[in-house]
């Protein structure tokens, strides 16, 4: 640790304005907060967005997680989290999902059911879902007002006239708490229902385009689809039917990783969330079937109510203490 | 009958403008440049009213402002004064108090336009049926099911084979186009139509199929017209009552065939003596 660096890199006035900003998008769920984003020692467009807010929340004792496509031994994330911890005197790093109070990633959510103590903060390339239909920020603001997505909505009606299905497999557009439409960020379609009554507080940072918004916990996001053609989750069944499983762990809930194996040539399937494989090796965590359908909180058996779903004070996985 | 749009004094007053602007311009100076401060007065003192299911031809040269004045009502400029009320369903809208956002709720749901310029109207990177769907999705239809119906039904009804509403529109003759412009505005079933010189360069057969369409669709859904146009065939066959208009001001207005077969007014005289 250098000590010619204040505790979390940035000056205490920046720290104060992001948190500040964080406040406004919590309370305006979904709303694009403009913020001045700081030069970071690393290039935009890097995870400077997400970097700034994790370096403004951060305190001494508190844990952090930095995960890049699921993993926690990417270049990215490693980079990031060494960034971290040689700023941030005093706090803690993990690769447990579990362990963490604060997850900065990149492309994923975790698939261990965040709770209500920890937060996530997501890197943003783009923030604003309407870039697409509309180059000008002025108009896109005005249509954001109005809640007029109905230009994002001919796009996806393309999408079912060309091929039948919607065809957006990252930065899917998601209607926060019934207003606002956000860029989900690079997650994949698999963890946009993990936004919608999420209890964890879900942070969004573009430092390129300066932006912070928020998903904050119990708030709904529904992913915007058709009455008659719903949204729904990549499908990972093989050509016989039967659902794949990580090659590794074997579970057959999570989001897979497809990669061709460089001794036989042939194509395998691994969890993208290391973490997750890890625990699932170690039989922590149970097998779940529900996430296949893309519900957000897994089940533990024996521990459901009279309708037969999992209570949300313990629907907690084996193995894993509530905080 | 039911009237639901009165205007009344509407002007637009391009420039700075001044307090001489309107005395001194007008069909009388034969200019509607304000010599004191240059200012255009595209539109002064429009008033007319429209009724249910009526069509209103609006006629005059170019510039004579009669596509600002329909511009103005379609939110599209905003006039600097008059007022303008919209009755709907037993409420009545003073169109230019309202914010801005309810003005786009209006124009969206209640309004239909359409241009000379097919690529004002639509928009060419999405297919026909999408430029529908546009539409009616603005106004909360979320059934892709029930959206494909209503844009074949309305492509039938204009006559753009519905094998085609996958298509993207430049990929269609200028008259298809418009038709495609009239299948969009007539989405959400409006009770006002704007149509801004919509038969202006096709060609002559193509002009009679659209004016067939359009007069087939106010008998058949009774919508209200404000037609704008500077050839008079199409106001003979259109319009019920006219507005002759001239360097911004409305010079004579009554019945269609009032205006042509007695034209009070000088410049109306040659217009109608000039056409063949």
């Amino acid at each position: 640790m250098s000590p010619r660096y204040p505790f979390g890199f940035l000056d205490e006035y920046a720290k104060k304005e992001v948190r500040r900003s964080i406040l406004k998008a919590v309370a305006i769920p979904g709303y694009q907060v403009p913020y001045s984003s700081r030069e970071m020692p690393m290039g935009r467009g890097f995870g400077t967005g997400g970097l700034q807010l994790t370096l403004s929340l951060l305190g001494r004792g508190e844990t952090l997680k930095v995960i890049d496509q699921g993993s926690d031994d990417s270049v990215n994330a490693v980079n990031l989290r060494s960034f971290i911890e040689m700023t941030c005197e005093g706090i803690d790093t993990t690769t447990r999902t579990d362990e963490a109070d604060v997850i900065q990633s990149r492309h994923r959510i975790p698939e261990k059911p965040l709770r209500e103590d920890q937060l996530i903060v997501l890197q943003v390339p783009y923030p604003d879902p309407l870039v697409v239909v509309e180059p000008s920020e002025d108009k896109r603001k005005i249509l954001h007002g109005e809640g007029d997505y109905s230009r994002l909505l001919v796009k996806l009606y393309e999408d079912v006239v060309k091929f039948d299905e919607i065809t957006i497999s990252h930065r899917y557009p998601t209607r926060i708490n019934g207003h606002y439409v956000i860029d989900s960020s690079p997650i994949p379609r698999w963890d946009v229902p993990k936004l919608n009554q999420s209890r964890a507080l879900i942070l969004f940072g573009a430092g390129r385009e300066k932006k912070i918004y928020a998903v904050p916990p119990y708030t709904s996001a529904e992913p915007l689809a058709f009455e008659d053609v719903p949204f729904r989750v990549e499908d990972f069944t093989d050509e016989y039917g039967r659902r794949r499983a990580c090659r590794r762990c074997g579970c057959t809930a999570s989001f897979l990783d497809e990669f061709i194996d460089s001794n036989t040539g042939e194509k395998v399937y691994q969890c993208s969330d290391a973490d997750w494989c890890n625990e699932y090796r170690a039989g922590r965590v149970e097998q779940l079937e529900e996430a296949e359908q893309g519900e957000p909180l897994p089940r533990m058996p024996g521990v459901t109510d009279e309708q037969g779903r999992s209570s949300v004070t313990g629907g907690t996985m084996p193995g894993v203490t509530n905080g | 009958m039911a009237k639901i749009l009165e205007v009344r004094h509407l002007s637009k007053v391009y420039g700075r403008g001044c307090p001489r602007c309107f005395e001194l311009t007008g069909p009388e100076y034969e200019t509607n440049i304000c010599p004191a401060c240059g200012s255009v007065v595209a539109a002064h003192d429009v008033s007319f009213d429209l009724h249910k299911g009526e069509i209103l031809g609006v006629m005059g040269e170019s510039g004579s402002g009669k596509s600002t004045a329909v511009k103005c009502l379609y939110f599209d400029e905003r006039p600097d004064s008059g007022t303008a009320s919209f009755f709907d369903d037993g409420k009545q809208y003073e169109l230019f108090k309202l914010n801005v956002a309810r003005q786009r709720y209006l124009a969206n749901h209640r309004f239909g336009m359409v241009y000379q310029n097919p690529h004002a109207g639509l928009n060419f990177d999405i297919s026909a049926g999408g430029n529908i769907a546009e539409r009616l999705l603005m106004s909360e239809v979320d059934n892709f099911a029930k959206i494909r119906a209503r844009a074949t039904h309305l492509l039938t009804r204009t006559e753009v084979l519905p094998e085609r509403m996958d298509e993207l529109p430049k990929n269609f003759s200028g008259g298809m186009q418009q038709r495609v412009q009239i299948a969009k505005a007539l989405a959400n079933n409006p009770p006002l139509l704007f149509l801004d010189e919509v038969t202006t360069g096709l060609d002559l057969s193509v002009q009679a199929a659209i004016l067939d369409l359009i007069m087939e669709i106010q008998q058949e859904m009774d919508t209200a017209m404000i037609v704008v146009t500077h050839d008079l065939g199409v106001i003979r066959l259109l319009a019920g009552r006219t507005l002759v208009m001239k360097y911004g001001r409305v010079i004579e207005a009554g019945l269609t065939d009032q205006i042509l077969e007695d034209p009070q007014h000088a410049y109306t005289q040659r217009l109608v003596a000039s056409a063949l």
